[in-house]
């Protein structure tokens, strides 16, 4: 029982390797290793819920040798989502790939996905950070290579070139801080770190490194095109997680360890470049022609709003406000991450009964597919901002957490974010609703649709009304013990 | 002593600093990884410099741990890098 | 009185549950469908009888659901709540059954009746909330329920009124949150409570409190169609008849007017808000809206557009009764809350029974149309008689208390022209259609007319709902002083409001 933030890693990466070797029962491997690392994910989290944050340490190696396990609050959290995410998206592509031999590359190339998400999450240290990103990175852009077409794949290397120079970065940064402290070990850098010109740099780095990977305005350049060529289920999880741990890193950095080293300064410069990514993204999701690329900007938006909350969850004294600031942070994040990927898993159906996803000639799908227009609806609204939805909360924080920290220029930037999103996911349904013969065959109840209106009714419903519990968690449970 | 880390140190910073700027200006595959493996070597040469305690004394083993493991997934990299290249021109004929 | 704690919600559940059971129903099975609208419909009309003698004794019903931190959603019901409970529910019942006859072999009528009760539940939730918070997610949940509705018949004009309606709504969602997140951070949590909660908090800044009004009245001005807010509801006319009687009478319309009088009495209350300055402010908006609607009303020969600028003007008499500061002009607007309801829905179920008889749409067309439709015709003209202000029917009954409301406020100067003038454009436009209707003689033709079938001029789902929406009118206005009527539950109201 108390293994089980090993068995979150072991358990996937097993079934990597047994479903290399065994083609033939690769979904069925798949499904059953998801299934079994969901269920250790939510062990941890229970674990965390009675005896607060914990360490594991590997091989019993100690601090600084081995390799170290922790988990908190957002960490565990964290993980759920994405082994929910995970979870669904697997049973869609069970059925996904028709290609035989795509279907054989992509679950051992899946399962390495989710190894390195979890053990991303549960992390401890600043070099083991950068080898999960990298084991992160190479497996999404593999996965985003085997849609095998020109766009995929030029999608594919730009992400791969542009992502490899965000780690070198990241290490780059990484470097100084062990010239600096002589220790790699969040928990430890958090007691010893001071403002000095070598922590600035590094500090400058390894963030700079890391906007790359979440894809910040003006940074973003590599993540429409990838997001949008990748195939559904892959796009689901690219969206979801692979973006959002980037920013979990970054938040761990500014807010746990490095704080000494922040200035609202800086904290400003990323609150403004969020909100810029706010009103650019979602221009660009609202002028997008493919259904992917909408949502693949709606990403970029969506990710700006999580930046705004920087300068905020510094500005705000200790206590209840940066505490409230700091979940509704978190929401965002989880709303996000079950909407969106809700969201490119209808999509995959569409493409799929329609051949195509251009938004112009989605008419008659609403009458064809009404439950995948219902879940994309339904994941439009957590996108939006509207109840009931996790983010409606999420919004509501943000802009009392502006005008308690007496930033109120945020939000303008929220009413604006909101209404272009309301414009590009009703552009959407006005097509949808729209006679036409996109498809013939009346789609009532398709497995493959399942998984999608779970993933949106945890987006709206269980996060909009169910998650009044989340915030006490956060606030006494975050938080790594001191190394 | 001192001056021989800074030496390297030094010369790491530079490798970075000229393999950064390449991989900004090439958009080119094959520069362009190149240049992102230059600067991979610069950062390596970084982490080997501060491991360096003098010559009697036993270099950090730790930071020379991380090199290894960064060599191993700039390698991979570059390996998939090329893969994908190669791959996107035979479609190219087809 | 456990059962009276949890009545709110069942009262929710009644019309939530069958809405969603209705998505599940197949196109072809009408009787499942029309059986579960009825239950629905059927089961809260008991469960809001019930709720109405409990209010009446006082009885306290209060269910808390926490959400976040300071954050609750709170179902509440006091005496304001249950008049636009009732009132929603009955005119559902009545349009529901209406629905049924209108939509009879058109497709997709599963969707169409699970959104519409969703429209209603978010109504009834609307009414019930019992703080801001709660009030703003039913308030967004009511766009969300009526846009699908107004888009659904699917053609172009549709989908870009729906467009408009969703532009407009939710632009001004957007407002009313900032203005309400705005109060939760200089004041707190805020529950809904008779004479205000504000006034009692005199530490708060009176012009962040201006404001925050602004912000507030903008949101739900967009619905309740105030000037110059007003432009999509003319647009939103292409939905079909049911769905116009649903947003002009029965929730959308309504749900921005009953915000305004949430705000005005039970947030800041109606002294505090005079104290600050704000209500002339409302009130020359609605004097203006009110004149404005009527002479735009005036040159519209499209009868769903005339009727839609007539909502635009009536509607901002609620408002207006409760701008001007003394009870028996909140009578008059809280009355008016009722008395539009019924008076307008009849008229547009009116207006759906001339477009799908005979395919009237302009008012040009209607020429001797009584003889062909008299039940129609007739309770056409009770609703638009009611509307100019002539005794005994219900909309004089409005008028008679906002006049008063006004002597008594010292407000008679400016506030009496406005009523006089708008009555007189309220015959200039209502009266030469009663005059076609009536006294011309029939064209030769009707531009689509279906044959006759049955012993009715129409069928009978069809003629009744506007009859019997037309009795209610009348009777309100003659019975008015009886127990239980519009017009003395209002005065209950202003009764605990001052």
């Amino acid at each position: 029982m108390s293994d089980a933030i090993i068995w979150v890693i072991m358990i996937p990466l097993l079934g990597s390797l047994i479903s290399l070797t065994w083609s033939r029962y690769a979904s069925f491997i798949a499904i059953t290793s998801n299934m079994l690392a969901l269920a250790a994910s939510i062990i941890i989290v229970r674990q965390v819920y009675q005896s607060g944050p914990f360490i594991h340490q590997l091989g019993s190696w100690q601090t600084g040798l081995g390799i170290s396990l922790r988990a908190d609050a957002l960490s565990s959290i964290l993980l759920v989502m994405s082994m929910s995410v995970i979870s669904a998206a697997t049973f869609y592509a069970s059925t996904y790939f028709t290609d035989a031999v795509k279907r054989a590359r992509f679950w051992p190339l899946w399962l390495m996905l989710v190894v390195a998400l979890n053990a991303l999450l549960l992390s401890g240290d600043l070099f083991n950070l950068y080898v999960t990103l990298e084991l992160l990175g190479l497996s999404a852009i593999a996965l985003t290579a085997l849609s095998d077409n020109r766009a995929a794949l030029q999608a594919a290397i730009r992400y791969l070139s542009i992502g490899l120079l965000g780690s070198l970065v990241f290490l780059a940064g990484v470097a100084l801080v062990y010239t600096g402290y002589g220790t790699l070990d969040l928990a430890t850098l958090s007691n010893v770190v001071q403002a000095s010109p070598l922590s600035q740099v590094a500090f400058g780095l390894m963030t700079a490194g890391l906007l790359i990977k979440s894809a910040l305005f003006p940074l973003h350049f590599w993540l429409p095109s990838a997001h949008a060529s990748a195939p559904a289920p892959v796009s689901a999880a690219l969206s979801a997680l692979v973006v959002k741990v980037a920013v979990y890193i970054l938040l761990r950095l500014w807010i746990d360890v490095f704080d000494p080293v922040l200035t609202p300064f800086s904290a400003m410069l990323l609150g403004m470049l969020g909100a810029i990514a706010v009103i650019w993204g979602s221009w660009q999701a609202l002028q997008a022609q493919r259904l992917k690329l909408m949502a693949a900007y709606s990403t970029v938006a969506q990710i700006g709003y999580l930046f705004i909350f920087l300068p905020l969850i510094v500005a705000l004294p200790d206590g209840p406000l940066k505490d409230a600031a700091y979940t509704a942070l978190l929401l965002m994040a989880l709303t996000h991450g079950f909407a969106k990927s809700a969201f490119f898993l209808s999509a995959g159906v569409i493409q799929q009964y329609c051949g195509h996803d251009r938004i112009a000639e989605l008419g008659g799908t609403a009458r064809a597919l009404p439950l995948t227009i219902f879940v994309i609806a339904l994941s439009g609204v957590a996108l939006i901002g509207l109840p009931p939805s996790g983010s409606f909360l999420g919004k509501w924080h943000l802009i009392s957490s502006s005008l308690h920290a007496g930033q109120w220029w945020w939000v303008p930037v929220i009413a604006a974010g909101s209404i272009l999103a309301t414009a590009y996911v009703f552009r959407i349904l006005g097509h949808a609703f729209a006679p036409g013969e996109g498809v013939d065959q009346v789609l009532k109840w398709g497995r493959e649709e399942i998984p999608a209106l779970i993933l949106a009714l945890l987006a709206t419903l269980i996060l909009g009304f169910g998650s009044a519990g989340l915030w006490d968690f956060v606030s006494q449970h975050n938080g790594f013990p001191g190394g | 002593m001192i001056s021989e880390q800074l030496l390297y140190s030094l010369a790491g910073i530079g490798l970075f600093a000229i393999g950064l700027r390449a991989t900004l200006l090439h958009h080119m595959l094959l520069p362009r990884l190149l240049a992102l493996n230059v600067c991979g070597a610069g950062v390596f040469l970084i982490f080997i410099a501060i491991a360096y305690a003098g010559v009697e004394n036993m270099a950090d083993p730790v930071p020379q741990a991380l090199v290894l493991t960064g060599i191993v997934v700039a390698v991979s990299a570059t390996a998939m890098a090329l893969a994908l290249g190669r791959r996107l021109e035979a479609l190219k004929d087809e | 009185m456990d059962i009276f704690d949890s009545l709110p919600l069942l009262i929710l559940l009644s019309s939530l549950l069958p809405g969603l059971a209705i998505f599940l129903v197949r196109e072809e099975s009408h009787v499942l469908r029309t059986s579960l609208n009825l239950f629905g419909a059927l089961t809260k009309l008991g469960l809001v009888g019930l709720m109405i003698w409990g209010v009446f004794h006082e009885w306290v019903s209060d269910m808390r659901w926490q959400i976040a931190p300071g954050l609750e959603l709170v179902l509440h019901a006091d005496a304001l709540s249950v008049v636009f409970v009732t009132l929603s529910t009955v005119l559902w019942l009545v349009t529901t059954i209406y629905a049924i006859g209108y939509l009879e072999h058109s497709p997709h009528r599963s969707r169409f009746f699970g959104f519409f009760s969703l429209c209603v539940t978010a109504t009834v939730g609307l009414a019930l909330a019992g703080n801001l918070f709660t009030f703003v997610i039913f308030y967004e949940l009511l766009t969300l329920a009526t846009y699908p509705l107004v888009a659904h018949k699917g053609t172009p004009e549709a989908v870009r009124g729906a467009r408009i309606y969703l532009t407009y709504t939710l632009g001004g969602g957007v407002l009313l949150l900032i203005g309400v997140v705005w109060l939760h951070t200089i004041a707190g949590p805020i529950d809904f409570q008779e004479r205000g909660v504000l006034s009692d908090l005199t530490h708060l800044d009176p012009w962040t409190l201006r404001w925050i009004f602004l912000f507030m009245i903008i949101g739900l001005g967009v619905k309740a169609a105030l000037f110059p807010l007003h432009g999509w509801l003319p647009q939103a006319m292409v939905a079909p008849a049911p769905v116009s009687a649903l947003l002009h009478a029965v929730a959308v319309v309504k749900a921005g007017a009953f915000g305004i009088i949430r705000v005005v009495y039970d947030v800041f209350g109606v002294e505090y808000a005079d104290a600050l300055g704000l209500l002339p402010f409302l009130g020359a908006i609605a004097a203006f809206t009110i004149v404005y609607g009527s002479v735009k009303a005036l040159s519209q020969d499209h009868l769903k557009r005339r009727l839609a600028y007539s909502t635009i003007s009536q509607v901002s008499y609620i408002a207006l009764g409760t701008a001007i500061l003394g009870p028996l002009a909140t009578i008059g607007g809280i009355v008016h809350l009722v008395h539009q309801g019924v008076m307008k829905i009849t008229l547009f179920f009116a207006a759906g029974n001339y477009a799908e008889t005979l395919g009237i749409h302009h008012v040009s067309e209607m020429d001797g149309v009584g003889r062909r439709m008299p039940a129609t015709t007739l309770a056409f003209s009770i609703a638009a008689l009611g509307m100019i202000g002539i005794p005994p029917i219900a909309g004089f009954i409005s008028k008679w208390y906002l006049g008063l409301g006004a002597l008594q406020a010292g407000a008679g100067l400016w506030v009496i022209p406005v009523l006089v003038a708008s009555s007189l454009l309220n015959a200039a436009y209502f009266l030469p259609i009663l005059y076609r209707a009536w006294f011309k003689p029939a064209v030769v033709k009707w531009p689509a007319e279906k044959p006759r079938s049955g012993r009715w001029e129409i069928s009978g789902a069809l003629m009744w709902p506007p009859v019997i929406t037309a009795v209610l009118a009348l009777l309100f206005g003659l019975f008015a002083g009886a127990p239980f009527s519009p017009l003395e539950w209002a005065t209950l109201i202003a009764t605990r409001e001052y």
